[in-house]
């Protein structure tokens, strides 16, 4: 039973892991339609960020906690420039041409940082400091699961509702919706729908930021080409919860993480990918939308 | 009908261009292969193939910058018979599709004789070309077995110990000086090791009252590995061998370590590595890893390492003083062969020994460096020791 409950809690932090990433990719899909591959880089460049950052932050004598937040922070504003910056080179000329035009955009988006950094940086691994605080009430259950963990499922949860109630309840929510639905309509009665894809924009690049931060202190190493990696996953994790839908990201990554963590666990880890993307086929034969998606034009 | 038009139009064209390639190939390639064979009087082009580029960059620029070393000091003395040396590099950043390329570039552009490749996969994936090319090949660090002991690379040597010769140090280790009898073995499910992964587990099974704990591959890159983690804890192994690179190594050591499994880590060489001690940091403490025998008291390693940080100005990096002697190797038999005459550089690389920072070296039958063997390392307070 120990055994059981250290993959399910191994495949919880992994599927929150994706479902950080995964989260910023089906925002942007749900508002534009347009899958973001240079997600993951956004992601990569945030934790490059707070990795200089921590540096710098570490050089000239602040406290662990003071470091951790204007490392988040100088990682979002980071972030966030890159995206609304990429969002207007390479989205938003695109807008009115073929679906599949921003497609390749942002596969070309997504080469480029990946070689933007390896050259502007390096291409080694290098080590990320542990930024988290270790929790001492989590001391004696060390051997299942840690602080770094507990924060990363946390804010996984807090960004999830936080986000729903964001696009429920408040304007640039409800512009958000109106841009989904339907664009043009949306300009007539006055949304500012620039500035609606903007704001987009900007949290789903917070969100990787902040996913970049946490994930690399956990992992405790990057190099320029995280991003990819995990933001096929996520990916794989935003179609198979229904992308476009904020829970469904959360569930299907968390789907994701346990088959992934089971797989390894009862069969074995030679298979993992095997199984998991067998399941996404499965499911997705079921339910073509994915396992929270409407098969409908409302996206969010 | 004018859409059917274009189209046979263009595939006439198409045709014609694969035409005129070919027929620009089959006049030109062998007319520049035969004018570098015979063109004795030009630099003599030795080719550099390895990753240059990509996450394993850092172990293939410290052979390009050996093997710089080494001309440049035979150029300086007057060159190999009268004619001096150029280098050509190519990348293949470790994969084998590139390094196809790579090795068609080289050829193309008149190497007559290669220092490299790096990894074995890449390395298994350009030498066919090579061979038909009638090239000799030195890598300094490619330690797949089937590399020499297949038989069916005649023109393939290497200056460092195959996979066999690590998997048997790595389990002689084990099993005699940490008294393991149930061990997880796990790879990174490529060519390199798994292979070496395969091998361990072999010998193991072939070893009376020890048994193989776990055999897994885990996905490379991926997030974490804590599920395989937990797979060691739950299969009770006293030890854990692993076969591949050091990203995963130093990601696997640290769940390890962190989740309070203290029980021994031995990998192989492409954990032995700074980056890996870098990366993984005090969870990196007591992994134990195979390298090369340290050469370091050799007075000629010491002068390579000193022209080394005199010409770039840093410590060399992995497998630098395998390529140097891998280099030295070269040179010395294309000068007592005489000639770039494939039979010649093979004949001399066999018979004649040559004074390295390896020590003094000629290769076997099957290509490996007499005498060139490993030695167990472990990680204490951040730097690579040699066991006894």
């Amino acid at each position: 039973m120990d055994y059981f409950l250290e993959l399910f809690l191994g495949g919880l932090t992994r599927g929150s892991i994706y479902a950080l990433i995964a989260l910023g990719y089906t925002m942007v899909y749900g508002i534009i339609e347009l899958i973001n591959f240079a997600h993951g880089e956004i992601y990569m460049i945030g934790a490059f960020t707070a990795l200089i950052a921590a540096s710098v932050l570490n050089i000239m004598g602040f406290g662990p906690v003071t470091i951790l937040i204007l490392a988040m922070v100088l990682a979002i504003v980071y972030s966030c420039a890159y995206g609304v910056t990429m969002e207007k080179i390479a989205y938003k000329p695109l807008r009115h041409s073929t679906r599949l035009a921003p497609l390749i955009s942002a596969i070309g988006m997504s080469i480029f940082f990946q070689n933007y950094v390896l050259l502007a940086q390096t291409s080694d691994f290098l080590p990320f400091p542990s930024l988290l605080p270790e929790l001492e009430i989590l001391e004696p259950y060390a051997y299942i699961i840690r602080s770094s963990e507990v924060f990363i499922i946390l804010t996984t949860f807090g960004v999830m509702v936080l986000l729903t109630l964001l696009i429920k309840f408040t304007r640039i929510g409800k512009a958000m919706r109106a841009t989904a639905q339907d664009r043009t309509m949306a300009m007539l009665v006055g949304v500012d729908v620039n500035r609606v894809i903007s704001m987009t924009f900007i949290i789903g690049s917070s969100m990787a930021a902040i996913g970049g931060v946490l994930i690399a202190s956990h992992i405790g190493q990057i190099n320029f080409y995280i991003g990819f990696i995990a933001g096929i996953k996520a990916f794989t994790a935003a179609v198979l919860g229904g992308i476009g839908s904020i829970p469904g990201a959360v569930l299907g990554s968390l789907v994701l993480g346990w088959t992934e963590s089971f797989a390894t666990g009862y069969i074995s880890s030679d298979y993992e990918d095997v199984f998991a993307f067998g399941f996404l086929v499965l499911i997705l034969i079921f339910r073509p939308a994915g396992l929270l998606g409407k098969a409908t034009t409302q996206k969010v | 009908m004018a859409r059917f038009k274009n189209a046979q139009s263009l595939k006439k064209g198409f045709v014609l261009t694969v035409a005129a390639v070919a027929f620009v190939a089959l006049v030109v390639l062998p007319a520049t292969s035969f004018a570098a064979k015979d063109a004795k009087a030009g630099p003599l082009k030795i080719g550099v193939g390895g990753a240059h580029s990509g996450d394993l960059a850092s172990y293939g620029l410290p052979t390009v910058k050996a093997v710089e070393l080494v001309v440049k000091a035979k150029n300086d003395a007057g060159g190999i018979n009268g004619r001096m040396i150029e280098l050509l590099t190519q990348d293949d950043a470790c994969k084998p599709e590139m390094a196809v390329n790579a090795a068609s570039k080289l050829v193309t552009d008149g190497a007559e004789a290669i220092i490299g490749h790096i990894c074995s996969g890449a390395t298994n994936a350009a030498l066919g070309i090579y061979k038909d090319a009638k090239l000799v090949v030195i890598s300094p660090s490619a330690t797949n077995t089937d590399l020499t002991h297949s038989g069916n690379n005649p023109n393939f040597f290497r200056t460092i110990g195959s996979d066999y010769a690590q998997a048997k140090s790595i389990v002689d280790f084990s099993l005699k000086n940490l008294n393991a009898k149930n061990i997880a073995v796990i790879h990174d499910k490529g060519d390199y090791g798994k292979g070496l992964a395969e091998l361990a587990k072999s010998l193991l099974e072939a070893t009376p009252g020890v048994a193989v704990a776990l055999f897994e591959g885990v996905t490379p890159g991926a997030v974490d590995y804590s599920a395989v983690v937990q797979k060691i804890k739950q299969s009770k192994a006293d030890a854990v061998i692993f076969g591949g690179y050091h990203p995963e190594a130093s990601k696997i050591v640290t769940q390890m370590r962190r989740r309070g499994m203290k029980i021994p880590f031995i990998s192989d060489d492409g954990v032995k590595d700074d980056t890996f001690i870098k990366v993984a940091g005090k969870y990196a403490e007591g992994v134990y890893a195979t390298g090369p025998k340290d050469t370091s008291k050799n007075p000629l390693t010491i002068k390579a390492i000193a022209d080394h940080k005199r010409v770039y100005g840093e410590d060399p990096g992995a497998f630098f003083i395998n390529a140097y002697a891998a280099a030295q190797a070269l040179v010395n038999a294309i000068e007592k062969a005489g000639s770039t005459d494939f039979d010649k550089i093979v004949n001399a690389l066999h018979n004649e020994p040559v004074e390295t920072p390896l020590g003094n070296i000629k290769f076997d039958e099957r290509g490996d460096a007499i005498g060139v063997g490993f030695s167990i390392y472990q990680v204490q307070n951040g730097v690579y020791v040699e066991m006894e």
